[in-house]
Order: C-alpha cells, then structure tokens, then sequence
C-alpha cells in the first residue's frame, strides 16, 4: 500500500518537475527536452492507474511523433533563444502587469481545485477500491468501434482538415 | 490504493503550470507546448475518473484528446512556420497586426 503511494509521489515529481522546466527554460529545445521527461512520468501514472495501453500510446504517439514534430519545429527555424528584449522595451504597458496577474489567476485555480478536492470526503477513497480495473484492448477496441463509432469517423475528418490546413499553411508561395 | 484525490490535485497542478506557461512565455512555440501540458492534465483526470468507475471511456476519451492535440500541433506548427517567415520572430508581440 504504501509502495504505490511512494510510486505515485516519484512519477508525480518528474511530471511536476517536468511541467516547472518546461516554463522555466529559455531555450525552446531544452523545453521540449523537459516535456518529453514529463511525459514519460505521465505514462508511469497510467502505469499505476492500470492503463497500460494509453501508457504505452502516451510514450509512442506524443513523446515519439508530436514532440518530434516541436522539436524539428525549433530545428528548422534555429529559434534556440527568446527575442522579446525589443519588445520588452517598446511596449511598456503589456510588462509585467499582465504576466503577474496570469500566475495570480492560475495560482488561483490550483488553489480552489485544492481546496474543492479537499472538502468532498469520497474522494479521499482509493482509486481502484470501487470496481475492478476495464483495461485490457479487446475490451476497449470493443468499445471505441461500437459506442464511439462516429466520435471515431468524425475524428479522420478533423486529421485530414489539419492535414490539408497544415501543408496550405506551411507550404510554399508562387507556385 | 492511492486515493483518487491525490491524482485531482496532481492534474491541477499540471494545468495551472500550463496556464502560468501561456501568460509567461513569450515564445510561441513555449506556448504550443503549454497548451500541450495543460491537455494532458486534462487526460490525467479521464483516466483516474475511469479507473475509479471501473470503465474504459475515460482512456478512450483519451485518445481523442491525443488526436487533437496532434491535429492542433500540426496546425499550430504550420501557422508558426508560417508567420516566422513574415517576421523573423517568435515573439506574440510580432503578431499585433491582421494583415501587413
């Protein structure tokens, strides 16, 4: 029992610490770097929410293709460093007014989750002590192509709007 | 088994960075990746809801989120690439004007 706690604190840390690194850094690359790390602490927790399947999708989907395509994002346009000092200098009305009160706000939100979370007693019962775990991949391909066929079908029409709305976007001019 | 709200307050947590990240950074690809932990904050409560209930909707919600995380990270992408080649920058400053 109290090994799943320590387990859970360790893949929360690299998570959190992750996120923290992620805002913190300058440079965009070591950002992406540091998601990575997040993610893969994430997938842990799914571990431990016994969820191996989105676990192992977390890893191969979003820290494999999508973060890749951030990183040869930053790549290709060689923007390893933030050039706002201009900026910080030409437009004194939007800094740092704005930005204190963002993490005014989103410390806000934290705080009131907390304290929400806190004053409801059936959530300081144990995840899994209600009802078995649902995850095996027969079950949940059951699922997703018979409940959620159309959520399914609609999801291929918005990847080949992206598609299409990426390559007119990203593509060339003039030709 | 740890208890469901430990994973809650997890997931704020994780969203509220995301949100701290959006108002602090001035790069818009930091941005794009805020949104990104903010999203999987998002997961993280599907998940630890669907293991509480016993049911496999919250992962399979998940992979919907995933597909529009990775729709709205190409989308997203495309527009950066597309407005550096204006501008030179990656600053949200840059980008006050609608058309230039």
């Amino acid at each position: 029992m109290a090994f799943d706690l320590l387990l859970f604190y360790f893949f929360a840390a690299i998570t959190v610490g992750g996120s923290l690194l992620v805002v913190a850094q300058r440079n965009p690359i070591y950002s992406v770097v540091s998601i990575v790390a997040a993610f893969c602490g994430l997938s842990g927790l799914y571990v431990l929410l016994e969820a191996p399947f989105v676990a192992v999708v977390q890893i191969i989907i979003y820290a494999g293709a999508i973060l890749v395509l951030f990183l040869f994002t930053v790549m290709l346009l060689n923007a390893s460093r933030e050039d706002a000092a201009e900026w910080d200098r030409s437009h004194p009305y939007y800094r740092p007014g704005p930005t204190r009160v963002g993490v005014v706000l989103a410390v806000m939100l934290l705080g009131q989750l907390a304290w929400v979370v806190s004053r409801i007693p059936e959530l300081q019962a144990g995840v899994g002590d209600a009802a078995p775990a649902a995850s095996s991949v027969r079950l949940l391909g059951r699922v997703l192509f018979t409940d959620y066929m159309f959520a399914f079908e609609v999801t291929s029409i918005l990847i080949i709007a992206a598609m299409v709305g990426a390559v007119v976007l990203a593509g060339k001019r003039g030709n | 088994m740890v208890p469901i709200g430990h994973y809650l307050i997890l997931s704020g947590l994780l969203f509220a960075i995301g949100t701290a990240g959006v108002f602090l950074r001035r790069n818009v690809i930091t941005l794009l990746l805020s949104v990104e932990v903010m999203l999987n904050a998002v997961n993280l409560t599907f998940v630890a809801f669907g293991r509480q209930f016993g049911t496999v909707d919250g992962q399979i919600i998940t992979f919907f989120v995933m597909t529009v995380a990775a729709a709205e990270a190409a989308v997203g992408l495309a527009i950066v690439i597309a407005l550096f080649r204006h501008r030179e920058s990656l600053s949200p400053e840059a980008f006050t004007n609608l058309k230039w």
